[in-house]
């Protein structure tokens, strides 16, 4: 199990849409960050403050070629991140589809008993 | 089997969770079903293979309320609280902690029930002492799915064994 630290750091780099949409982009494979600032309004040292953040919580890697850098997502611990909160909404999804089921019954013996 | 709105769990600051659902029902039966043990134990049984043993709630405050599961490994968790806060049937706030107390402390519940066209959204805000506590407190229903996970395993290895 991951701890807790370490989740949190991934929670809060996902934190942010610009960090999210630079995720869905390394998703299709490696980029610059001159590629990554592309697509956004904004400056490439701004571009990487985020990816410091990604890279500080572990969620990409950053290559050796000086020029260049690019960036690399890494999947586990996003896998981490998703799967624990996987499981506790799994948790929560078991619960309530059992009070969906109750709620039923009791709206069933309210109209029996010409309540609604 | 009925069908609700869609679930969403968001963490909205770090020492938070919000659980947030939509029901097909009036609220005064959704508050019903989360103030009397009768209607409470016949939903919130836990996890998979979980049985709940526990079931009390006095609906007032200052009332208490505890509720047990016990494990298929014979592990018993146990939770209890505080009503803090009661209006029926729209508002619930409590403040709860968990027997093996991995929240790191006490949590303050609240339960918002929001009526509209005869469905009710549900808004569960719990609020833990700490983000190390929150975090905590998510990770327990993941060993509970590690457990079951281990059953699945068992059931793998007795078929191999099998064969």
């Amino acid at each position: 199990m991951p701890t807790a630290t370490a989740l949190d750091a991934t929670f809060q780099a996902l934190a942010d849409p610009t960090r999210r949409a630079i995720l869905a982009r390394l998703a299709q494979g490696e980029a610059s960050v001159m590629e990554l600032a592309a697509p956004f309004d904004m400056s490439q040292p701004a571009i990487s403050k985020h990816l410091k953040v990604l890279e500080n919580a572990g969620l990409i890697s950053r290559g050796r070629d000086a020029q260049r850098r690019p960036c690399k997502l890494e999947a586990a611990p996003l896998a981490e991140a998703t799967g624990w909160l996987i499981e506790y909404r799994k948790f929560w999804e078991k619960q309530f589809g059992q009070l969906d089921d109750l709620l039923d019954e009791l709206k069933r013996l309210e109209a029996l008993a010409g309540k609604n | 089997m009925a069908f609700g709105g869609p679930l969403t769990i968001t963490l909205p600051a770090d020492n938070q969770v919000v659980i947030t659902r939509l029901f097909d029902a009036p609220r005064h039966l959704v508050f019903a079903c989360y103030t009397q043990p009768a209607l409470i134990r016949r939903w919130l049984n836990g996890a998979e293979g979980w049985v709940m043993t526990v079931c009390e709630f006095d609906a007032k405050v200052g009332g208490k309320y505890r509720y047990e599961w016990k494990a298929p490994s014979g592990y018993v968790m146990g939770m209890g609280g505080v009503v803090t806060a009661i209006e029926p049937v729209s508002h619930v706030a409590s403040a709860e902690l968990f027997d093996d107390d991995w929240t790191g402390g006490e949590t303050v519940s609240t339960l918002d029930f929001d009526e509209e066209s005869g469905r009710t959204t549900l808004v569960n805000t719990i609020t833990y002492s700490s983000k190390e506590a929150r975090d905590g407190a998510l990770a327990t229903p993941m060993a509970e799915g590690m457990e079951y996970g281990y059953k699945k395993l068992d059931e793998v290895l007795i078929e191999l064994a099998s064969e």
